[in-house]
């Protein structure tokens, strides 16, 4: 069977001839059968094939705008808990499309790998190892001893147990983050003195107090929340807040599927191609959120066009329009002045491939039935040669 | 037969005007501020010189000798007095003065460098990759700028600084442009490239004007007014502004006055002349007109949506389009478009004679321009143009000859553009059909109101009609509308049919048995009337075969795989036609039609189903109104007990939330537990009533059929109309906002019931109380604010997608690439398919095998 259809790789695309494998099967079809159909799948395929000088650019532009008017402006929607939140509809394509630095609702999904993926539990205490951890989260008490002139903090030994600190790391972490302070372990939490006294000591108490409660102990940092999911058979860790670098030291984590929704992230730490994969998965998602249908051929385009150069370059002036050579498409989008004075700087000169600037000058647009030009000799010796032989038929 | 060769551009090249250059093309001197003498002539030496064009009809321009619309204008100029900044490029004068020495002017950089740097340049400006000169003579500008001490001269430097927008310090000394000038005269050609320009085409120095480009009159034209007064454009009053202060610096200077006379009037002078250049300059006042409105100089020309570029370069006027109203016409093709006499009359198109239609073309000219079927004018083969008028028509007839061309009106069949914005799509605008058709709108089949989005409640469409035989080919072939049957966004059919045709189609399939005079007749009414029957009473299901081919098979499947409709030889054996099978997007049955037998075949047959449906409609009748909403009384009740037993079902957990007991969801909070359940029970509420009341009024009920056939409205139209509206959502949740703890004033604190949280109870035609009134308004309001929001956001996410991709295209090498060719996609989306030519974004391989191998495999 394989070798039937072995002929057949690079004649049809690799789709068909799996869906032709999987209805033959289905059907007891024999191979005289199959190669029956498949020649006539050749034939079908190449009708269907698109035509050069189509301008496949404006479909898709157009197959993205069109569908933009019927998408929804409500910007939240909540995948379990209230923080993590996904923003959603036409917020989330255009942030995707202008390759957004910050991105709203960064979010993370995390697999866990087979064999710590079996019971809900385990996935919880992957979970709240992830999660970044302040101090307010494991102290159960914060005390001013005035006397003392010191803070008393009582752990919460449960929570600690929990994200797997120990007392040592958190009063590391303390020292990093707050210089000037000592810290003495007690047997229910630590007491921290600052080192030098001012007049207003208790004010500065205070405020350390209220730092403190913000300092980072253990986990990830940018990892606000985590959420346990059920997804098909597995659990998976869904989290608002991302930090893909460090979630893949996590050893519990399956690698080769976790994934965050922050194109550039994903760029940085897993290359183009996988943020390129990116811009497909989310702009995908936001399409089929909204109940729309657009083909994935015209998604494919837009990723393909955006991650050309090697870096992401959004859809705006100072993407890819503004990486355009031509000096008239360039100032006919936003902010003619500065491309016009640029170009008068360095004698720039506009060769005119493009469309906008044919369309600007009422010429034919290199693009489908402009594009076939009429292809004939016409050097001087022709045209003189052509002449004479005019005149003399006229002779005669 | 001489028709005009137009020259094609080749390249555009962009330079800086140097003051010679300047005055070289320039065909006049501007002395005088005076536009006109007293005779209304204008003043040689003026601003409206009639050197620089004529925009008086009777005129003739002095240096072409062409008239009006002849003569396209020429420049002038005036010599400056003393030399002003241009506003444009006054940063990048300061930084050219800031990267250079204060005395020996070369770049503040040593000489290995700037050898480095200058070889990198030319290499880049050889490629032609001028992002990558900008981006080596910005780190040129950005490592010089602050070096303190010369490498060259070892002078101390002192720093050289802006204050915005035209005057320049060095130290402590203001830095004149006279200055300025002489700084920058003595940048090397070679330190300029390292700067950022191209010596050969702009010099550094020419930043700051010695001389002013005086646009042609024909760029400014002055408009008379009513009352026989002048007024004249806004640049000719800046220009005037200009010229004047010019003239008197000249004189103060000749006449020796003070310094400080002659620098306010240099700064006055480069302030007209910065706002000649740019109005909107923050840092500068905008110059206005005595209203005090701000003048519109040359930037506000070119800039933003009604400027130059976005408004007459990018996109154009034509000739030959009309508008009006649209309004449906069932009985015309779906390729039709009718027009009314009146269009028909005014549109032309250009016919030559020659042998075959010499006789035609005489009839229509004799008709003239007011009888219909006529024409307008006639064209010389030398290009001479002629109206067709009662005393024109005796030449005309006379000289007619085969080469002339006749502007004749539009009769039946000529090809015009259609359409409708905002054009989202290539199916906005598509080629139809003329049809002259008595009355003052467009008619259309209502059938394409889907590509375009059209309605009928006043909606306008545009109709251009092509003139050239290359136009009318490209129309026909690429945008006619059996060509646009399946849209690129996803490969489904966007046209279909609509409304009665379905509703028709519908009752037609359902229909058990109908007598063979009533079938006969029926198919009669759609032309067809081959047809023989040979018993006495006949199924839908066979009427509706007629229209069928005869080699056509179809099976149809629901999600849960259960046959719905199958064909067979042309035969429908089984099932009900609905929206699913001939309905737009998606009309399974039109894909096959299209798959099997191509456009035009798909076009006639989808036309026949629909006219058959129509038909069904008005040999039957069909009518729906208010009393289709009427239920008994006892249903009411019925309805009434369900939606009590949702609220006392409620009631429980709200009573259960308030006493803590609630069981709580992984993840919520416990009133967050609350609302998700009381959503659940409300909208369960309306789903079971809507199913109660769908049984209750039954098969009969012709809104009901409406909406089960899918040709307008859904169920819960029907169920909002007699059962009950239902709960009212704010971004998916129960209403909450208002006063402290309530909704309204009406409501109790703290009270979580249906009523006080938008349950509507009541339904549209029995009315609804103030309260749910309100809160009913309160989503209508929520849903009106997101679309108002969200048109111009996706509007602008659209103008630059298509900005960003609309050069992009297919190669001969089926590779997709740029303008600059740089290949974006090897083969277009992984497999070359076209999504307008494919079933849904790929090949079916289960039809395939049923082509093949016959449908029982």
């Amino acid at each position: 069977m394989e070798e039937l259809y072995k002929e057949y790789v690079g004649k049809l695309p690799g789709k068909i001839l799996n869906d032709m494998e999987k209805e033959a099967k289905a059907r007891n079809l024999k191979p005289a059968q199959i190669k029956k159909v498949l020649e006539y799948l050749i034939e079908q395929y190449n009708q269907a094939k698109i035509d050069p000088g189509e301008a496949i650019g404006i479909i898709t532009a157009e197959s993205f705008g069109e569908p933009g008017t019927q998408m929804t402006l409500n910007v939240f929607h909540f995948a379990g808990v209230a923080e993590v939140s996904v923003t959603q509809g036409l917020p989330r394509l255009i942030e995707i499309l202008d390759a957004r630095k910050t991105i709203k609702t960064p979010s993370m999904e995390i697999c866990i790998k087979k064999e710590f993926a079996k019971e809900a539990k385990d996935v919880k205490k992957v979970a709240a190892q992830i999660k970044e951890t302040l101090l307010k989260e494991v102290a159960e008490e914060f005390n001013i001893n005035v006397s003392k002139m010191q803070l008393e903090v009582k752990l919460n030994k449960a929570r600690v147990r929990e994200i797997k600190a120990k007392p040592e790391e958190i009063i590391e972490n303390l020292e990093n983050a707050h210089k000037k302070i000592s810290i003495k372990k007690t047997d229910e939490g630590f007491t921290i003195k600052p080192e030098e006294s001012s007049d207003h000591e208790l004010m500065e108490l205070y405020k350390l107090k209220e730092k403190l409660k913000e300092t980072y102990i253990k986990g990830i940092k940018g990892i606000t929340h985590v959420l346990p999911v059920k997804r098909g058979s597995e659990f998976i860790i869904i989290t608002a807040g991302t930090n893909l670098a460090d979630v893949l030291k996590v050893p519990e984590v399956d690698s080769s599927r976790t994934s965050t929704n922050d194109l550039h992230e994903t760029a940085k730490v897993l290359g183009i191609e996988a943020a390129r994969q990116t811009i497909i998965n989310e702009a995908g998602k936001v399409i089929e959120d909204q109940g729309l249908d657009v083909d994935i051929r015209h998604i494919l385009c837009i990723a393909d066009t955006m991650c050309r150069s090697g870096v992401i370059k959004g859809i705006t002036r100072s993407g890819i329009t503004g990486e355009k050579k031509s000096v008239l498409a360039k100032a006919s989008f936003e902010t003619p002045l500065p491309h016009l004075v640029n170009a008068s700087l360095l004698g720039e000169n506009d060769e005119l491939n493009s469309v906008i600037e044919n369309v600007m000058l009422n010429q034919p647009v290199p693009l489908g039935t402009g594009l076939p030009d009429l292809v004939a000799k016409m050097g001087p010796k022709s045209i003189k040669k052509k002449q004479t032989e005019k005149k003399e038929e006229s002779k005669k | 037969m001489a028709e005009k060769i137009y020259k094609k551009i080749d390249e555009i090249d962009f330079s800086m005007q140097s003051p010679d250059f300047i005055k070289e093309t320039s065909s006049a001197k501007i002395v005088t501020a005076e536009l006109y003498e007293r005779e209304g002539y204008p003043v040689d030496g003026g601003l409206m010189d009639v050197r620089l064009g004529v925009i008086d009809p009777g005129l003739r321009c002095k240096t072409c000798g062409g008239k009006l619309k002849e003569c396209m204008g020429h420049f002038g100029h005036i010599e400056l007095a003393r030399p002003v900044m241009h506003i444009n490029y006054a940063t990048h004068a300061y930084n050219a003065m800031r990267s250079t020495c204060n005395e020996c002017y070369r770049v503040k950089l040593n000489q290995v460098k700037l050898d480095d740097y200058a070889e990198k340049i030319k290499f880049a400006q050889k490629l032609g990759d001028y992002d990558r000169v900008r981006k080596l003579t910005k780190e040129v500008l950005a490592k010089s700028r602050l070096i303190k001490k010369c490498p060259h001269c070892k002078a101390k430097q002192e720093a050289v600084k802006i204050e915005k927008p035209t005057t320049y310090t060095q130290g402590e000394h203001r830095v004149n442009p006279i200055q300025v000038r002489e700084r920058l005269e003595k940048i090397s050609n070679e330190d300029a490239i390292l700067l950022g320009f191209n010596p050969k085409t702009s010099r550094p120095e020419w930043m700051v004007m010695s001389v002013l480009p005086i646009p042609p009159v024909t760029m400014r034209p002055s408009i008379t007014l009513e009352s026989g007064e002048r007024s004249e454009d806004d640049l000719t009053h800046k220009l005037g502004d200009i010229v004047r202060i010019n003239q008197r610096l000249f004189e103060n200077i000749n006449a020796g006055a003070p310094e400080m006379i002659i620098e306010d009037l240099w700064d006055l002078l480069q302030y007209h002349i910065t706002t000649y250049l740019d109005n909107s300059v923050s840092s500068v006042p905008p110059a206005r007109h005595r209203s005090g409105q701000a003048l519109k100089t040359l930037t506000e020309r070119i800039k933003s949506k009604e400027g130059r570029f976005r408004n007459n370069l990018a996109g154009k006027r034509v000739n030959y389009a009309a508008r009006t109203v649209i309004s449906p016409d069932p009985c015309i093709g779906f390729n039709d478009v009718g027009i009314p006499e009146s269009v028909a009359t005014e549109l032309t198109i250009p016919e030559r004679v020659n042998e075959w239609n010499k006789e035609w073309l005489l009839k229509l000219i004799k008709n003239g321009p007011t009888q219909y079927p006529g024409a307008n004018y006639v064209i010389w083969p030398d290009g001479k143009k002629k109206k067709i008028t009662e005393e024109t028509i005796e030449q005309i007839l006379e000289e007619l000859q085969h080469g002339f061309k006749v502007e004749r009106h539009l009769i039946d069949g000529d090809q015009a553009l259609f359409n409708r914005q905002p054009s989202l799509h290539r199916m906005s605008l598509m080629c139809h059909r003329i049809k002259v058709l008595p009355g003052r709108s467009f008619r259309m089949n209502p059938s394409v109101c889907n590509p375009y989005n059209a309605d009928f409640d006043g909606d306008e469409m545009n109709l251009h009609v092509p003139q050239t035989e290359e136009a009318r080919a490209e129309a026909e072939v690429l945008m006619e509308v059996q060509t646009q049957l399946i849209t690129p966004k996803n490969g489904y059919n966007i046209i279909g049919c609509v409304e009665d045709s379905i509703t028709g189609c519908y009752l037609l399939t359902r229909t058990k048995e109908m007598s063979k005079i009533e079938a006969i007749d029926l198919l009669t009414s759609i032309g067809i009337d081959n047809v023989k029957f040979s018993k006495e009473k006949v199924s839908g299901s066979e009427v509706f075969s007629t229209v069928l081919p005869e080699d056509f098979n179809f099976i149809r499947k629901n999600k849960q795989g259960e046959t719905t409709v199958r064909v067979k030889n042309g035969k429908l054996e089984h099932g009900i036609i609905d929206k699913n099978t001939i309905g737009e997007n998606n009309g399974e049955l039109i894909r096959e039609f299209y798959r099997k037998y191509g456009q035009d075949k798909t076009i006639e047959l989808l036309g026949n189903i629909f006219q058959l449906g129509i038909q069904i409609l008005l040999k039957k009748g069909f009518s729906t109104g208010v009393s289709d909403t009427d239920i008994p009384k006892e249903a009411i009740k019925k309805v009434d007990t369900k939606v009590q037993k949702a609220y006392n079902k409620l009631d429980e957990h709200i009573e259960s939330y308030k006493k803590g007991k609630i069981e709580v969801l992984p993840g919520k909070t416990e009133l967050e537990t609350l609302e998700i359940r009381a959503m659940e029970i409300l909208n369960k509420t309306r789903t079971e009533v809507g199913d109660y009341i769908t049984e209750l009024v039954g098969e009969g009920n012709p809104t009901l059929t409406m909406a089960q056939s899918g040709a307008r409205g859904n169920v819960l139209n029907f169920t909002q109309m007699t059962g009950c509206i239902g709960q009212q959502a704010l971004g998916g949740k129960r209403i909450t906002r208002g006063y402290r703890g309530r909704t309204l004033s009406s409501f109790k604190q703290g009270d979580l019931g249906p009523e006080a949280r938008g349950f509507v109870k009541n339904t549209f035609k029995r009315g609804i109380t103030p309260t749910e009134f309100f809160f009913h308004a309160m989503t209508g309001r929520d849903s009106l604010m997101d679309t108002a929001l969200r048109t111009p956001k996706s509007g602008y996410l659209y103008r630059r997608l298509a900005n960003a991709l609309q050069d992009l295209k297919i190669e001969y090498d089926r590779t997709v690439r740029n303008a600059t060719k740089d290949i974006i996609q090897f083969q277009y989306g992984d497999d070359s398919i076209d999504v307008s030519k494919s079933e849904g974004g790929t090949i079916n391989v289960v039809n395939a095998i049923h082509d093949v191998l016959g449908e029982n495999v």
